[in-house]
């Protein structure tokens, strides 16, 4: 047992060190933070507060443009010939001229600018000159405008998970979506990273041929087990690293520019504003804000329905299985081949199945309840990959028992076989390996 | 006192025997040889005595106890085919290797200390593995098998590799070793060295074992009666005394020395011999061939071929 903790001491601090180690950590959290950073931080980038001027000939829109955070309307009484030779001298960024006619004609109306002014200026003047607009003109065709506003409908289905007894648990499909991918896709990807680190240890072991000189002080099995274990814990030290650096970069950014990520004020841009709004623009903004707070709302209350203490539970059990069980697989094809070329006929029957899972869990996600869900989920080669995917959207307790005990089942098993072959493999050199002679290391005596 | 002892060894492989009915003896504080052809079983052996693959029948004794796992910690092994972890520090590694047999850190390093000074190899100590020359790491990787001061010692082939001048440092080293307890088996070709070195030797063919004892023991056991002699002022031709009794092999002769060697038959003393040449010649030196280990091992080896042919 000792000598157990000797090797995995070793493979964690010699694959710790490694300066690739320091930098896929470092980068990891970066990359991830700068998913979450980025798109916020392009989005404000260009937000300095731009000021237009409003020359409106007939006065009709005065006050009809609500000042957004960025954008500010100011309502100019001058003639338009005045208002463009003045523009230099003014730190305008644009001036909006609709004409006496623009009712009639509305595409009289025009924008000057020194620059070409963006698309969110643009596209937020025209949607507030068609809107009023149209209101112009349903009135005057004799429709009431609280009656368009009753027509006017935002639909978004709520999604309540039944919890029995009358309980009820307010869903989010997207999330859950999210979450399951996000999950799935990491499983496989810790799988792969580290089983793969697995096999070249043991092939480092074996061409270097220092294997011989380790196994006349342990037993080969001690040897695998302490590599496997030594390297799901360098797993485990990354993944934990990683969730702590991405967590303390998003604060620091957070903390840094608090603007920049205060959602709720990017949510409700208008609400400070409406005091110099009239009665019914108000009341039509305060609607929309309503809306848009319903939904932050739903995503938060099923963020906070999210039991994360379970999602962090499974997620650590199905990764530390799915990666044993995988690891002693890929220790028994590092410990058959002399070299890494060797290794592509072995791998297939190994990489088939976990890449068979990430490919299924794409039809998992829109039918996580259906049989295919359900069977890869419990068998073992697949189920790390597919449960994880299906656990945010909930999963009946027997299935997840019967998927955790055939999982752990199937880990003993292809420990054992691995095992069998991992003994006799590491003492072979310079002999071609096929199946045929797996077999038969398989069904040798000990 | 038998350190270690096979008693009809035998290991199977799915298409052959690797060793058949094997028993060897090794006596305490000896160096004791195992030769043999490539691919005649030695190998093997060797990783049964290491206990890293079990015999299919047979019992093996260490210290009169049967093999255990936990005798491994009194056991060294030099494979000829040495490795090391080549990213790793010769320090660190020389640590861990030590630890898997079973020293506590402080005491490995301690050890480490007086064996890198011993061997001035202080300064390789931070360096990684692959920095090395394949002779340094043959240095390290010796350092690593005896440091748990086992009671006995495996070594593949150990001086292949060493330039003289470190092949006379192991050596040393290697009597050193006995002189103060350990027992060696060491399996190599080179004959010579088994002439310079072994107590006693085993000879492995094929399987089996065909011939063991100590080596000045077998040597004397395959002389054959044959005699050299240096001689001057030759007054008679020698074939004259040629006879039923003496048989002159070769005959040559350089700067007026003429170097003779005759073979008696069976039963018959030298001293008849000399008393024959003494009259006729100024006899200058005069000794008996004793087989070399190189002709015992071809002469065997090939007679076993023969027989079983």
């Amino acid at each position: 047992m000792n000598k157990i903790l000797i090797i995995i001491h070793r493979e964690y601090l010699s694959r710790v060190k490694k300066r690739s180690f320091i930098v896929m950590t470092i980068l990891g959290p970066i990359l991830l933070a700068a998913l979450v950073i980025v798109p916020v931080f392009i989005a404000q980038m260009s937000d300095k507060e731009k000021t237009i001027s409003v020359v409106d000939e007939k006065g009709i829109f005065y006050n009809a443009f609500p000042n957004t955070e960025n954008i500010k309307f100011e309502y100019s009484a001058l003639k338009i010939i005045d208002a463009k030779n003045n523009f230099d001298s003014t730190d305008y960024y644009a001036i909006l001229y609709i004409p006496a006619d623009f009712v009639s004609k509305p595409s009289t109306a025009a924008l000057f600018s020194n620059k070409q002014p963006s698309i969110t200026v643009k596209q937020y003047i025209e949607n507030i000159l068609k809107k009023e607009l149209e209101t112009m003109k349903l009135s005057s065709s004799g429709i009431d405008k609280n009656v368009l506003k009753s027509i006017e409908t935002n639909i978004n289905l709520a999604t309540i998970k039944l919890k029995g007894k009358g309980l009820e648990e307010k869903g989010n499909t997207e999330i859950s979506t999210i979450l399951g991918m996000f999950s799935g896709i990491l499983i496989y990807m810790f799988i792969f990273m580290f089983g793969t680190q697995v096999m070249r240890g043991v092939i480092e072991e074996k061409t270097s041929r220092i294997v011989e000189v380790i196994i006349s002080s342990v037993k080969p099995f001690q040897l695998m087990i302490g590599k496997i274990t030594g390297i799901a814990m360098v797993g485990l030290t990354q993944f934990l690293l990683w969730i702590l650096l991405t967590f303390a970069i998003v604060t620091f950014f957070q903390t840094l520019m608090p603007n920049t990520f205060n959602f709720k004020n990017t949510e409700n841009p208008i609400i400070g504003n409406s005091k110099i709004m009239n009665q019914e623009q108000m009341l039509q903004l305060n609607e929309e804000t309503q809306y848009k707070n319903q939904g932050m709302r739903d995503i938060i209350e099923s963020i906070g329905n999210i039991d994360f203490g379970v999602m962090i539970f499974s997620f650590l059990f199905y990764f530390l299985f799915g990666y044993l069980l995988y690891a002693a697989l890929f220790a028994a094809v590092g410990s058959a081949v002399d070299s890494e070329a060797d290794t592509q006929q072995f791998m297939l029957p190994i990489t088939a199945p976990l890449i068979f899972g990430l490919v299924a869990s794409q039809f998992v996600i829109n039918n996580p309840e259906g049989p295919v869900a359900f069977w890869l989920s419990i068998i073992p080669l697949t189920s790390p990959i597919i449960m994880m995917v299906r656990i945010p959207f909930g999963v009946p307790i027997i299935e997840i028992v019967l998927s955790v005990t055939l999982l752990i089942l199937g880990f003993l098993f292809c420990t054992w076989l691995a095992a069998k072959i991992y003994k006799t493999g590491i003492l072979m050199y310079g002999k071609k390996v096929d199946y045929k002679e797996l077999w038969k290391w398989l069904t040798y005596r000990s | 006192m038998n350190i270690f002892q096979a008693e009809n060894v035998t290991k199977r492989f799915a298409n052959h025997t690797a060793l058949n009915k094997v028993s060897i003896a090794v006596p305490s504080q000896s160096i004791f040889g195992l030769l043999g052809p490539n691919g005649a079983g030695k190998t093997t052996l060797i990783r049964i005595i290491n206990q890293i693959t079990g015999p299919d029948e047979g019992t093996l004794f260490f210290n009169g106890e049967k093999l255990q796992p936990h005798h491994v910690s009194l056991i060294g092994y030099l494979p000829e085919e040495r490795g090391l972890y080549k990213k790793m520090n010769v320090g660190e590694q020389a640590l861990y290797l030590a630890q898997l047999k079973g020293i506590s850190k402080q005491d490995a390093l301690t050890k480490l200390k007086y064996w890198f000074e011993k061997f001035e190899i202080q300064s390789w100590w931070g360096r990684k593995v692959e920095e090395l020359s394949k002779g340094m790491q043959q240095k390290v990787q010796f350092i690593v098998t005896i440091l748990h001061n086992p009671k006995l010692l495996i070594f593949d082939e150990p001086f292949s590799g060493f330039d003289p001048i470190n092949v006379n440092l192991l050596k040393d080293e290697i009597l050193q070793l006995r002189n103060n307890g350990a027992t060696i088996i060491f399996s190599t070709h080179n004959m010579s060295s088994v002439e310079e070195l072994c107590d006693y030797i085993a000879l492995i063919n094929k399987s089996k074992k065909i011939l063991d004892g100590s080596v000045k023991e077998i040597r004397t056991r395959f002389k054959q009666n044959i005699f050299e002699f240096e001689l001057s002022n030759i007054k008679i031709d020698l074939k004259d005394i040629a006879s039923n009794k003496f048989q002159i092999l070769t005959e040559s002769t350089e700067d007026h020395i003429t170097k003779v060697r005759i073979k008696t038959t069976a039963g018959n003393s030298p001293n008849e011999l000399i008393q024959h040449i003494l009259p006729n010649a100024e006899i200058h030196t005069f000794h008996e061939i004793i087989p070399s280990m190189n002709d015992i091992f071809i002469s065997q080896i090939e007679g076993y071929m023969e027989e079983n042919n």
